[in-house]
């Protein structure tokens, strides 16, 4: 193998991860506030959606990455109306959420289908984005994959270094001490959640934007689960996401290049390894973490306050 | 501007039986609106969805075949969403049914036959999904793994494990090169219930599950055990429960009613494999476990409402150009309005203005 | 104190404070006529206090006499449904503890309001006002341990300290905003008796420094002790205020109740039998993330004694109960009852060898509380009271057992057969402890028997249980209430980081000697 190959192999890998890594740092940030939301495969996919439909109208990626976005949002603010404020059952208000994303997608992209545009254009810095073996993979990927790079940091800046990211750990931990100093619990949970939304929707609009530069039904293909595995089994720090979503992105491509490779292995088979390797990544994580010390242990609990 | 929740000291029947239907109604008119925004005419999607196919003889046995398998699903999944186990699986538990029980319809494809073929096929679809169930059961109680994940991406595995074996080693070597395998005999297919029409045996089974389940969960202290861990998880402790017990045992029984609806539907509808055998049962049992409030009756008529949305999707597919993602829309919605009419009724809402 | 009373407060509502002639007698915080409701409930009735700087006024009252809504009234975590506060004479609104710090108003909660996985520092840090960097913050924590003497370690996470330490986070969080109106919810129930001199300590340094202490407590002796004034309430209304320092502690507790407390009274003489509960050199890891492991337990309950646990929080108490109910299994020969070795069986397998286990949350753990009371009746009961034949449930029968156990303990229900959570915590405690009782247990075990429960329904709890070791049973009663346990016990043993010391007999010990146990035991001073 070549080095341009290991270079295109390793640029794969990268653009695999992207959407893993924009979806699961956002919910990373929910599920550190405490609330669980399964809705990032419905976010993602109407983002994917929304997105390509914007930007094929308007004929701009950048706005059709921010409409992907804004519909991500909107849809986390429903999640959390009915979780946060309602105090609804948080599983089972994300399947709903996943279910209606999955089929709002396919009336929003119906009119898109088929359609084509060009994709997300790549960085161009003269000289270091032509530097032999290196420089198309750190310095010519488009504008997404250096986005969730600088997301990563800064959500890892702002949980451990700000004020508001340890109020918002401190909600996560345990809401019911945090009401009682006074910390607007609820407050703190929406902001989260929308923030989420708006990763989530980016994720899919990077799927459709630049990643495959269209949109079809269900081109999501399960990325939101694997990216809430990714949380679990990143232990919920941001640095270790993504690698996380890295390892998971070779999986993914893995199957495309082992095909192009002629590995004896039936297609079937290869389109499965993302899927069962998220299963091997969360049995080795909890062997590893045999207590199960990191999760936020409010996750998931409904939260009333009285007054 | 707050919102309030104050808990309620009582809870009332009543309030109990009008929070379903409420949600139902206003997924209705959410429904309509959203159907507005497409440019389509509400009222007419409304007549077509949800009149239209209650009025004709061959739609109710159509009504009945298509809430069978979501009842079955749907019955299961109560003993696992009751005790707080979260099986969204049941599609892959479905299909792996599907394979398990078809397999014997396939290997006695053109022999003898026999009247033990069909209860056979029958077992090993139950079997097929109780097996398939207890990979993410077991993987919860040895190393607490989610069960949310694990079942879930076992659903993408089954339908690749599907789709392999279809074009693959179980394709009909006479059938043109389709993905699909042979015809199932006579022997291996569900009988008619009603002659020359559509409602077949697989009705019945879903029926006797369902009177069973309600059974086991009123009368038995297995079904107390269900009820008790919901409630209070220490409490089910402190009654000599053993959750790694429960917990095998509700997966079991939801992955085998969910295998045993998926042979049912291959036996039954079908009447062979192919690369698609659930337009997402698995799923849609999900929103008909909550519509029902998890109780057997509860599911029985919310698996008639939910089915009545798959043929009134269909209809209006072919009637007003409506995609059939608005039946899935259409079903996010509902669940979203059940579970926030559920809150209705454990707590009082008050809208509480910034003055105080 | 004469027959004719003490100040009524409650009478003067409508008069403002008279100015007096010494020194600042306006009273730093006034509350008057609050009331709050809970929808059909009263939790304060119209009621009014004062409090002046320099001044620790205690505020007493059974469980569920409304001190705890008051305080959070007070800052700002609930706003009255009438009346007003007055601070400095002015009329203010706290609609938010932010705003109740700001004017300086500071709350030690009971229990506290720690986040278990962050760290001192980081704990510390929330509370202060968003004007302040975070930077400053070691500063300011060094000089509140220089003045008072409180030491802190600023990076071990909350989860691996100690009630005591945890409590001194609690204070310095106070303290950082300079309070003028310290707040502290039954500070020492969580403390050892040296600890809690200590704390009189600190506290004695605050009052000289001319802040004002509110003190609520249902400890009688502490506040005689430590408070200027005391205020009674009794079902949400102010009772009484007096001068606790001359009072006696007969008299607080009858105003408290409002009657006459039936003293528990002592056990018939009855011989005591071998040993029917036994520990051999258990030692266990916990299932729990931040549990505490037990290490070499061992213990001897004869046949008609009681044997107290006493102990803090969190030294061990819930894994021994669980241990010794079956809910943790360990190895067959650590656990014998009446000499059979059960420790490898499960809780139904011990029930059925007689044992009756009572764990200290009635809501969620002892009872179910969405359940009826019948269906808790099964939940303990289904293999012993013939509730299930052949995996079938029979309800009629349940439904008998639990009118009997309603009937036999005085369980106030508000209808026949109510879902436990709309019982008071008294009367579900009652339920709860009648059903184990009732089936003439040999062998009773129980964790905090009578934790936030109303006087009389305490008194009536300890009477049966003390019956019950008088008819020959083996009992063992885990307790953070060292009177409850000096009132009951034939020998005490105390439990610490996991490890229980040798019982002594009650008669041949004395409170101090079981507090410096329960602290660990080395030294005379607090850690």
């Amino acid at each position: 193998m070549s080095p341009e190959t290991i270079e295109l192999v390793l640029i794969s890998v990268v653009t695999a991860a992207t959407p893993l890594i924009l979806a699961a740092i956002g919910e990373l940030v929910v599920e550190r506030a405490g609330v669980l939301n399964l809705g990032v495969e419905g976010m993602m996919i109407v983002g994917a959606a929304i997105g390509f439909a914007a930007a094929y109208t308007t004929d701009s990626t950048l706005l059709g990455a921010l409409a992907g976005m804004a519909a991500g949002v909107l849809l986390s603010a429903i999640f959390a109306i009915l979780a946060v404020f309602m105090a609804t059952n948080q599983v089972a208000t994300g399947l709903a959420l996943t279910i209606l994303g999955v089929g709002l997608s396919g009336l929003a992209g119906a009119a898109f289908v088929g359609l084509k545009r060009d994709g997300a254009t790549a960085l161009d810095l003269p000289g270091l984005s032509h530097l032999p073996y290196v420089g198309k993979l750190i310095f010519g990927e488009d504008l997404f994959v250096y986005c969730a790079v600088g997301l990563v940091a800064a959500v890892g800046y702002f949980l451990s270094r700000t004020r508001l990211g340890l109020t918002l750990r401190a909600v996560g931990d345990n809401h019911a001490s945090a009401h009682a100093l006074g910390v607007s619990v609820r407050r703190v949970r929406l902001i989260a959640v929308l923030f989420g939304g708006g990763c989530a929707g980016l994720a899919g609009a990077y799927l459709s934007l630049a990643y495959t530069p269209f949109w079809s039904p269900g081109m999501t293909a399960g990325r939101g689960w694997i990216a809430l595995a990714l949380v679990v089994f990143s232990s919920w720090k941001p640095w270790r996401c993504l690698a996380g979503a890295i390892l998971f992105g070779g999986a993914t491509t893995l199957q495309l290049h082992a095909q192009a490779f002629g590995f004896p292995v039936p297609a079937q088979f290869m389109s499965a390894l993302p899927y069962l390797a998220t299963i091997v990544a969360l049995v080795l994580l909890s062997i590893l973490d045999r207590r199960g010390t990191a999760a936020p242990a409010a996750l998931g609990q409904p939260f009333v306050p009285d007054r | 501007m707050r919102i309030d929740l104050e808990p309620r000291p009582k809870a009332s029947r009543t309030r109990e039986i009008v929070a379903p239907v409420a949600a139902l109604l206003v997924a209705i008119l959410i429904g309509g609106l959203v159907v507005k925004l497409l440019g389509k005419p509400p009222l007419q999607a409304f007549r077509v969805y949800f009149i239209d196919p209650l009025t004709e003889g061959w739609s109710l046995q159509e009504l009945a075949v298509k809430a069978s398998p979501l009842v079955l699903i749907a019955v299961g999944l109560s003993f696992c969403f009751r005790a707080n186990l979260w099986n969204i699986g049941a599609e892959g538990q479905f299909i792996a049914g599907g394979l398990f029980g078809g397999w014997l319809g396939i290997v006695t494809h053109g022999g003898s036959g026999g009247a033990w073929i069909l209860p056979a096929m029958l077992l090993l679809g139950a079997l097929g999904g109780l097996l398939y169930a207890m990979l993410p059961a077991v993987l919860k109680i040895w190393l607490g793994v989610s069960e949310i994940l694990t079942s879930l991406m076992l659903v993408y595995v089954a339908q690749l494990g599907l789709d392999y074996m279809v074009r693959g080693p179980w394709r009909d070597p006479m059938g043109f090169n389709f993905p699909v395998t042979v015809n199932f005999d006579a022997d291996a297919t569900l009988p008619l219930l009603v002659e020359g029409g559509r409602l077949h045996a697989g009705v019945a089974v879903t029926l006797a599950v369902l009177a069973v389940a309600a059974l086991v969960l009123s009368r038995t202290l297995f079904g107390f055990e269900v009820r008790l861990v919901g409630d209070a998880p220490k409490a089910a402790r402190f009654a000599g429960f053993s959750d790694r017990r429960l917990t095998v045992t509700v997966f079991a029984i939801s992955g085998a009613c969910a295998g045993l609806a998926g042979i049912s539907e291959v036996a039954g509808q079908i009447g062979q494999l192919q690369p698609s055998i659930s337009p997402g049962y698995g799923f849609t049992a999900i929103t008909v476990a909550f519509l029902g409030r998890l109780s057997p009756f509860g599911i029985l008529i919310a698996g008639l409402v939910l089915a009545l949305t798959y043929i009134g999707g269909e209809a209006a597919q072919v009637a007003l150009k409506l995609p059939l993602d608005m039946t899935m829309a259409f079903q996010g919605i509902l669940l979203m309005c059940v579970l926030g009419a559920d809150v209705f009724t454990r707590y009082r809402i008050r809208l509480v203005g910034r003055s105080g | 104190m004469t027959p004719s009373g003490p100040t009524a407060p409650a009478d003067s509502a409508d008069r403002q404070p008279a100015p007096a002639a010494a020194t600042g007698t306006i009273p730093l915080v006034a509350v008057r006529n609050i009331v709050k409701r809970f929808g059909g409930f009263t939790a304060n009735d119209h009621i009014s206090m004062e409090f002046m700087a320099g001044e620790v006024h205690a505020l007493l009252g059974e469980n569920g006499a409304g001190k705890s809504t008051l305080v959070k009234i007070l800052y700002g975590l609930l706003e009255p449904t009438e009346g007003d506060i007055f601070f400095d004479g002015e009329k203010v609104r706290l609609a938010s503890p932010e705003e109740a710090r700001a004017r300086g108003i500071g709350m030690v909660f009971q229990h506290f309001s720690l986040f278990e996985n962050l760290t001192v520092s980081e704990n510390i840090a929330l509370v202060l006002p968003r004007t302040e960097g975070l930077d400053r913050l070691p500063q300011r924590i060094d000089e509140i341990a220089q003045r008072y003497g409180i030491v802190l370690e600023p990076d071990r996470p909350v989860w691996t300290l100690s009630a005591g330490e945890r409590q001194r986070i609690e204070i310095t969080r106070c303290l950082l905003q300079d309070p003028r109106l310290l707040i502290l919810d039954e500070p020492t129930s969580v403390l050892t008796p040296q600890e809690a001199d200590t704390l009189f300590a600190t506290l004695e340094r605050l009052k000289q420094e001319g802040r004002a202490l509110l003190y609520i407590s249902h400890r009688l002796e502490e506040v005689k002790r430590l408070c200027d004034r005391a205020t009674i309430l009794r079902m949400g209304k102010v009772v009484a205020t007096c001068d606790p320092k001359l009072e006696s502690a007969r008299s607080l507790a009858a105003l408290m109740v409002g009657a006459q407390i039936k003293e528990v009274k002592a056990a018939v003489a009855h011989p005591i039998g071998g040993a029917r509960l036994e520990i051999r050199d258990l030692t266990l890891p916990s299932a729990e993330v931040h549990g505490t492991a037990l290490k070499r337990i061992s213990m001897a309950v004869r046949g008609g004694e009681i044997l107290g646990i006493a102990g803090i929080a969190g030294n061990g108490q819930s894994e021994l109960f669980a241990a010794l109910s079956g809910e943790t299994k360990a190895s067959a020969q650590t656990i014998v009852l009446d000499g059979k070795e059960v420790g490898a069986l499960g809780v139904t397998a011990r029930r059925q060898s007689n044992a009756a286990f009572v764990p200290e949350e009635r809501n969620g753990h002892a009872a179910a509380p969405d359940l009826s009371l019948s269906e808790n009746v099964i939940l303990s009961r289904h293999a012993t009271g013939g509730l299930a034949r052949y995996g079938f449930l029979r309800r009629a029968a349940a439904r008998t057992l639990a009118k009997t156990i309603i009937r036999t303990f005085d369980v106030r229900t508000a209808s026949a057969d109510p879902k436990a959570r709309t019982l008071s915590g008294g009367n579900l405690q009652k339920f709860v402890v009648g059903r184990e009782i009732l089936r003439e247990p040999s062998v009773f075990v129980v964790n905090q028997p009578t934790w936030g429960v109303d006087a009389a329904a305490a008194a009536a709890i300890r009477q049966a249980i003390v019956d019950l070791a008088a008819r020959g049973a083996a009992v063992a009663v885990i307790s953070q209430d060292l009177d409850e346990l000096f009132e009951i016990s034939d020998r005490i043993a105390v439990i610490h980081h996991g490890a229980l010391s040798p019982a002594r007999a009650a008669r041949e010990t004395s409170r101090e000697e079981i507090g410096l146990l329960m602290g660990g035991a080395d030294g005379q001073h607090a850690h």
